[in-house]
């Protein structure tokens, strides 16, 4: 049993799976033609798929987005020209739940930073679950600084559950690393692309998600807190977290219409998993053509954008601001 | 004098009320004390030296020379998700509002404290825990682009349990916004000072409360990034009392100093003397 409703559901597939490869391999190379009946099996295994992804609620997303099976930050940086992972915050230690480092893109020298989770236990053990502590906020302080210093381009992508909550990362300051981490995000005067590939998991993905330019996967989440999280807060009722997800507009589709995500890249039928080097391919496209637009733009432009950008969220109708500006 | 305990309470609805406002008890050793005694204290206990949690109010009389001009006020809470859990949003708002006296869970302005000009942001606790919605981000996001303006120094007393859930990621988004107006008006060279008081945690611990120049800490506010509750589900441990108090934190190397309130007003004076304009 798995605790994850999209593994559970694939469970179904598996069977036909099975028997669409077992006829194709049977029928290799053979005198039989049995292309009609594997037609059949794969009209029918489509039309499954259709019935169980077709439309995802929220709390689906919420599922799909920590599909163990999911690509990785790593599975898109490792697609990249090169990559030269650059390590520790220079005080206490390196952090394996955010990977970052110099890197090529099709040609363009860059800096890339990811939030990364694990496959499998071990991994995750190594990784804790993709949930930073500060050091690894610290590190992204210090890459982006020195991204900004040489004049290039960051690259994120955001895939946590959130910042790590434990006595250590408390200890070391987990709120002044974010903080920080925010801080410089805000003022790197290079190009910044940011995109969410999984789980977007409150002021610890945020902490690389600030940009010029914020992508997410259509079935990725990005939300305040975890609905999980929201519903024992607001409901005292850790059981009503699939109202919270519904409620909580965590989706790509609602982000974008509230002007958060810029941009939603699809994704196949069934999730990202079922053809993972198909949208690896279609996310760097897009990031490379966001950033040859970016970079044409003077630093001051991006900043003040950037600015723009974010200051308009929440923003008070102009004369609430006129008012308020103008109070004696 | 405190009601004694064999003196059946009274049925009247007043009465609780006009007694509430009155008296006090102490949270933390008991002590029942006047509520006029407790102003004059600055709503610190005088038997234990317990720091009530402050309205906003009443920190920016115990601080402001004269004239307080607030800044954003008009500046209010909409429903953007339309939100609903136990109540609806607007119930809550309405709620906290009426019990709090103020509009929403941060108060801004300008004013002098010992003839220093300052910008002033004050959270409250009282309002929705102090969680940050889109207004208490606009209306700090307007103070640091007048503050600006002005050259003043800014100082921010936070109390939050963090971003406010009911605005979902408008609320987080906030966090954004503040930290770029804090990060231009330092660039300008301005004084940026930041009072911890308590609880502050969650999305306002980890934006601008842990950006400033100079950060103090009330005495004993509890102040972290995850809430106490939350570490002990993850480790299945009960965390020690002292854990994520300011006093915690001047141990670890968090913040500056950890300050008295009755003597908070003399410390914030010098340190705009030293940084001030």
């Amino acid at each position: 049993m798995s605790n994850n409703l999209i593994v559970e559901r694939e469970r179904g597939l598996v069977e036909l799976e099975r028997r669409i490869a077992e006829l194709r391999e049977a029928t290799a190379g053979q005198p039989l033609d049995m292309s009609s009946e594997i037609g059949a099996l794969e009209a029918k295994y489509q039309q499954i798929l259709r019935e169980l992804f077709g439309r995802l609620s929220p709390w689906e997303k919420v599922h799909m987005a920590r599909h163990p099976d999911r690509p990785t930050s790593l599975d898109y940086i490792s697609r990249f020209d090169r990559f030269d992972e650059l390590h520790g915050d220079r005080h206490f230690r390196d952090d394996p739940s955010i990977v970052g480092g110099l890197a090529v893109l099709k040609g363009r020298k860059l800096m890339v930073l990811g939030q990364q989770r694990g496959r499998d236990t071990k991994e995750n053990l190594r990784r804790n679950f993709g949930m930073p502590a500060p050091e690894g906020y610290r590190k992204s302080t210090r890459l982006a600084r020195l991204a900004s210093r040489f004049h290039l381009p960051i690259v994120t992508f955001v895939d946590t559950k959130g910042a790590d909550p434990g006595i250590t990362s408390e200890e070391h300051a987990q709120s002044e690393a974010i903080a920080v981490c925010l801080q410089a995000f805000t003022t790197a005067a290079v190009p910044i692309v940011a995109t969410i590939v999984g789980e977007g998991g409150s002021g610890g993905a945020l902490a690389l998600a600030i940009a010029d330019y914020t992508m997410m996967l259509e079935h990725s989440t990005y939300s305040v807190a975890s609905p999980e999280g929201c519903a024992a807060i607001l409901w005292s009722d850790a059981g009503k977290a699939e109202e919270a997800a519904s409620r909580l507009k965590l989706t790509a589709h609602d982000l974008h219409r509230f002007g958060i995500v810029d941009e939603i890249l699809p994704e196949p039928l069934g999730g990202a998993h079922r053809d993972a080097s198909e949208v690896v391919t279609r996310t760097l496209d897009t990031i490379d053509t966001v950033l040859a637009r970016l970079t044409a733009l003077t630093p001051e432009t991006l900043l003040e954008q950037r600015y723009r950008k974010y200051r308009r969220l929440g923003e008070w109708q102009a004369e609430g601001l006129e008012a308020a500006r103008t109070a004696p | 004098m405190p009601r004694p305990d064999w003196l059946p309470v009274r049925r009247s609805k007043e009465t609780p009320a006009a007694d509430a406002a009155m008296w006090s008890k102490c949270p933390k050793c008991g002590e029942v004390l006047y509520r006029r005694d407790l102003a004059a204290n600055l709503f610190v206990c005088t038997r234990c030296r317990y720091h009530f949690r402050m309205h906003a109010q009443d920190r920016i009389e115990s601080l402001v020379d004269g004239d307080f001009e607030e800044l954003g006020q008009e500046v209010l809470p909409r429903d953007p998700l339309g939100w609903s859990d136990r109540r609806t949003y607007p119930a809550k708002l309405k709620a906290d509002r009426e019990r709090s006296g103020i509009s929403e869970s941060v108060v801004c302005g300008f004013a002098a404290i010992a003839g220093h000009r300052v910008g002033l942001a004050v959270m409250d606790f009282h309002f929705r825990g102090g969680t940050m919605g889109e207004v208490t981000g606009e209306r700090i996001t307007l103070l640091f682009e007048e503050a600006r303006r002005r050259r003043v120094p800014v100082i921010v007393f936070t109390a939050s349990g963090g971003a406010r859930m009911e605005e979902g990621m408008l609320a987080l988004m906030q966090l954004a916004k503040t930290t770029a107006a804090v990060a231009r008006f330092m660039a300008d060279g301005n004084f940026y000072l930041v009072v911890l008081t308590d609880p502050t945690s969650g999305g306002v611990s980890a934006s601008f409360a842990f950006q400033a120049d100079i950060i103090v800490a009330e005495s004993k506010a509890m102040i972290g990034f995850a809430g106490r509750r939350v570490i002990e589900q993850t480790i299945r441990q009960r965390l020690p009392d002292q854990f994520q108090t300011a006093e915690f934190l001047l141990e670890k190397g968090a913040i500056d100093m950890v300050v008295d309130r009755r003597s908070l007003k003399e410390t914030l004076t010098h340190l705009l003397e030293y940084c001030g304009p």
